[in-house]
């Protein structure tokens, strides 16, 4: 393959990752409204389009390995398809969260949501999601920079998972035979918690795409 | 990896340049070779790959006009150094070159002519047999080893070359392009044979295949012209081949190595 052809290549499969967020990003901000509106058939849709990131994410592993074998790749090539085996994992790994939300969506009972969390949800999905896209447009320009700054936000996203907490705790203290109804909604806010954090594992890779470094950023919360 | 606290370098060069007549060939060359490694030389076409492997063991002395300025250490010791004589720096540091070039004898006499002319003493048929099976050629020519050598195939040729130079017992081997006329196969037999001689013996080796500096080497050089009009090519970047194939310091070897080279 010349040059330019694995340049191509290689920018066509980084162009498929911004794809593969976007899909991710799209089911994020549905999940959220689904809830919002108990819309089942919504949440259906949600956990069935999960398939398609899957599918999504093999296609570009499929082409990762093509590369790695056919060239094989050294250097910034190397790091490039190295960090894209492990992007397309934490990215499947958000829509994977999300999924889940969509799934306990038809499981919460009839009765109505605590007033504050609809808005509080939205706000973490919209902040989880726009990390996930600024991080993924760093990866695709190699922006160090941004890759360090980024996961600093996620204290936001954490805040906001606290306040959710302390407001489902309360309804659960009011409302104590609700108990598997709030417990699903914490699942809820507990997945737009984590799905943020995988933020930092693509920023991780952008700069160890940059520099070589492997780093990891201490974590705020645990799995 | 730790590094050993006091790591055992086998060849020192110190601002080593090599000019044929006024053509300054190599520039100010500073590396230090490990002994039991197998050490890579990588660069483009014409930027004194080889002629720095031949100015290892003086080889390059065969050209009338070539001369050697700065140092290199053998061991500590000056091989440039007047009371050196070239053929004794030969017998210690052997060489492999690109083309087999089998003696137009039998194969038992490929091995023991040279250690003959080094005074061998011993056991003739031993040393041979010895050889043979260090150079992973023993089993294929045991049964016609007064057959001529040049009847062997491509990479058993090489292979001969190998054990003949190994018969002498060197310190080093140097090996210009051992490979590249062979297929694939013999190929990979050099390279598995390779480590397997790194045991008992040092090798450097030149090589235009990246990927064999990459998967058979523990250290890389890069090499690489000068800028500007001297046509003198120096060593721009050397370190452990994992570092040079995943992140290289030097810009130009990131360029060589993604093949954005020239």
């Amino acid at each position: 393959m010349t040059r330019a052809a694995l340049d191509l290549r290689l920018k066509q499969m980084v162009d498929e990752v911004l794809v593969l967020g976007s899909m991710v990003e799209q089911s994020a901000l549905d999940s959220v409204s689904a809830l919002r509106h108990r819309d089942t058939a919504w949440a259906k849709k949600i956990e069935a389009r999960d398939q398609l990131i899957n599918t999504h994410r093999f296609a570009i592993e499929r082409e990762c390995l093509a590369l790695i074998a056919t060239q094989p790749p050294m250097a910034h090539d190397l790091r490039i398809l190295a960090a894209v085996l492990e992007v397309i994992t934490d990215i499947e790994r958000m829509g994977d969260y999300i999924k889940g939300i969509a799934h306990i969506i038809p499981q919460l009972h009839p009765e109505p949501l605590p007033r504050s969390l609809p808005d509080r949800l939205d706000s973490m999905a919209a902040q989880g999601n726009s990390m996930l896209h600024r991080a993924l447009t760093a990866f695709a320009a190699g922006d160090e920079r941004a890759a360090r700054a980024l996961p600093a936000e996620d204290d936001v996203v954490d805040g906001l998972y606290g306040e959710v907490y302390h407001e489902l705790a309360e309804g659960l203290t009011a409302h104590p035979e609700s108990v598997d109804h709030y417990t699903r909604l914490v699942w809820v806010a507990h997945n737009l918690e984590r799905f943020a954090d995988r933020v930092s594992n693509i920023c991780e890779r952008t700069i160890f795409t940059v520099t070589g470094e492997i780093m990891e950023f201490s974590s705020s919360g645990g799995d | 990896m730790s590094q050993a606290a006091s790591v055992d370098y086998v060849i020192e060069t110190k601002d080593l340049s090599i000019f044929y007549g006024d053509f300054k060939a190599v520039s100010g060359v500073n590396m230090r070779i490990r002994r039991n490694r197998i050490t890579a030389i990588i660069g483009p076409s014409g930027c004194g790959k080889t002629t720095l492997l031949r100015a290892f063991n003086r080889m390059n002395e065969l050209v009338p006009g070539s001369r050697a300025e700065g140092q290199v250490l053998f061991d500590g010791q000056d091989l440039y150094a007047n009371e050196v004589d070239p053929v004794e720096v030969r017998h210690r540091i052997g060489m492999v070159f690109q083309k087999a070039n089998p003696f137009p004898k039998s194969i038992y006499e490929n091995i023991a002519w040279g250690a003959r002319i080094h005074g061998y003493q011993g056991d003739m048929d031993e040393l041979v047999e010895r050889s043979l099976r260090q150079a992973a050629l023993w089993d294929e020519v045991k049964d016609i080893l007064h057959a001529s050598g040049l009847a062997l195939s491509g990479g058993q040729q090489q292979r001969l070359c190998i054990a003949r130079t190994i018969a002498v017992q060197p310190e080093v081997v140097l090996m210009d392009e051992p490979a590249s006329a062979l297929d694939p196969i013999a190929t990979l037999k050099i390279e598995e044979l390779m480590q397997e001689l790194k045991r008992n013996y040092t090798i450097i080796i030149v090589t235009h295949n990246m990927q064999q500096a990459a998967r058979v080497s523990d250290n890389t050089a890069m090499m690489m012209l000068l800028n500007g009009d001297s046509r003198s090519g120096t060593v721009i970047e050397f370190d452990q081949t994992k570092r040079i194939f995943t992140r290289p310091s030097d810009k130009r070897t990131e360029d060589y190595v993604t093949g954005r080279f020239g």
